[in-house]
């Protein structure tokens, strides 16, 4: 669990978060490993889990008839995945596929919500860092759909 | 003593090889083909390429500026006169004029460390930054290649770039708005590289070169990462007719695009980028 608490220390996703909230979180947290290939989840399935990204990297994809798999976005080492736990109905959009060997600290969704709703300053941190990411991704798809390598 | 040439009047350059890159985009080399030719080019500089009985258009210089008798263009066929040039064959014979315009800071990337940024064609105008960079390598600090396609197949310069990346002392991110298949590469927008690039912000130049929504966002990322605006440069591609900065067509306000530009430091032209059109 020490272990476990020093790891999500250093990820880029709880930086500068207080020594006592990532101690508490920790409790949720579990190691992963993926190799090549794997799917981590698959679109439908029920989305209880949060990932932080330790190593490797891995493919978002939506698959499309006719075209088969798009991938949509790549995250790797530093980078998280995943925030379908956070809202009903608690199901994935999309899959997410190893392409490389990938370790991952995989938080459990329903003790992130518990925990959030017992310290809801910790809920507010919490979300408000998810709410960046949110954001974030929600920039690059902006800029993906007006293609911005297009001709004009 | 060689009289200087008329910066109005073309000078014939033949097509000695056509290399199709991708579907849409090609390059051309090509020598002169009588005893004139135009002066050696700059890095980011550019030459404006008559098609005969068709018309002109302004294209960057993608070779390498230490071989300037081996003149490389690379062009993406967008309209008239781009999609002309695409049918020609070697053999063929164009008109050129140039070099022409402002060029990208190497000296002032000296002792610095180097983050070049393309997005699509835009990889094209800095491929002469590349070459010079791997050739005075030990004048640079770090050096880094941000680069973003479309798809895959949209990837320019395939071999060199893999060639680049194998290189233990340059750093090469590729990656493509989507893919399908076998992709092991990223997926997501140029910008978001930025932010994992192993380059110091506050001592380094960054040059970005691709359409200016690209180039915008790039900026925004850069600074956001605590690149001064003053580190950061960009090459400004708007219509132009005489290159010279005689006709007025690329003016705005006391800036002529053709000769002060086309790479500008950013903040001197970070007005322009609200404006659709000059
Ligand atoms: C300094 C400079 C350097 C350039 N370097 C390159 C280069 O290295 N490679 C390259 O492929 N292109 C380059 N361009 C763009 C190139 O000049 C234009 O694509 C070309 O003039 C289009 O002419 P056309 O007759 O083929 O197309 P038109 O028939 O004139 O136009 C067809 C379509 O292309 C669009 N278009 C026209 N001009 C531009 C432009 N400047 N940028 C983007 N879209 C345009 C039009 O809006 C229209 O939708 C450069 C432009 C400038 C000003
Ligand atoms: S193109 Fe004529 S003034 Fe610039």
């Amino acid at each position: 669990m020490e272990n476990l608490e020093k790891i999500l220390a250093q990820h880029p996703f709880f930086k500068d978060m207080s020594p006592e909230h990532v101690a508490y979180l920790a409790g949720c947290a579990a190691n992963a490993r993926y190799d090549p290939g794997d799917f981590i989840f698959r679109n439908g399935q029920p989305a209880n889990q949060f990932f932080l990204i330790r190593y490797g990297k891995v493919s978002l994809e939506i698959f499309v008839p006719g075209k088969g798999a798009v991938m949509i976005e790549t995250v790797q080492e530093g980078n998280v995945m995943g925030w379908s736990w956070l809202v009903p109905p608690y199901r994935w959009h999309f899959d997410a596929r190893a392409l490389e060997l990938t370790r991952a600290i995989v938080m459990d969704g329903e003790c992130l919500r518990k925990k959030c709703a017992e310290d809801p300053r910790l809920g507010y941190e919490l979300m408000s860092r998810i709410a960046r990411l949110i954001e974030e991704r929600l920039r690059a798809t902006q800029l993906q759909l007006i293609d911005i390598y297009g001709k004009d | 003593m060689a009289a200087v040439p008329d910066p109005m009047i073309p000078i014939p350059y033949r097509i000695q090889t056509v290399q199709r890159e991708t579907d849409d985009t090609f390059t051309l080399t090509l020598t002169a083909a009588s005893s004139e030719q135009i002066a050696p080019f700059q890095a980011g500089q550019f030459n404006m390429l008559y098609i005969f009985g068709v018309g002109e258009v302004p294209i960057s210089i993608s070779g390498d500026p230490s071989t300037p008798e081996k003149l490389v263009h690379t062009t993406r066929a967008v309209g008239t006169v781009t999609q002309a040039m695409q049918k020609l064959k070697p053999g063929n014979v164009i008109g050129i004029r140039g070099p022409f315009g402002s060029h990208w800071p190497l000296e002032e990337a000296r002792g610095n460390d180097v983050v070049v940024i393309a997005g699509g064609i835009g990889l094209a105008p800095l491929r002469p930054v590349l070459y010079t960079l791997v050739k005075y390598r030990e004048r640079f600090g770090k050096v880094v290649l941000l680069y973003g396609s479309r798809t895959p197949e949209d990837i320019l310069f395939r071999r060199e770039l893999e060639k680049w990346r194998q290189r233990f002392d340059m750093e090469v991110y590729i990656t493509v708005d989507r893919a399908t298949g076998n992709w092991r590469g990223n997926v997501g927008v140029v910008t978001k590289l930025i932010p994992r690039a192993p380059f110091d912000p506050y001592s380094c130049v960054a040059m970005v070169c691709g359409p200016e929504i690209m180039m915008y966002y790039s900026v925004l990322s850069l600074r956001d990462q605590g690149v001064p605006t003053e580190s950061i440069y960009i090459s400004m591609e708007r219509n132009m007719k005489c290159a010279i900065g005689f006709c007025g067509h690329c003016q705005y306000g006391p800036a002529f695009i053709c000769k002060d530009g086309p790479v500008f430091r950013f903040d001197q032209v970070e007005h322009l980028f609200n404006k659709r059109e000059i």
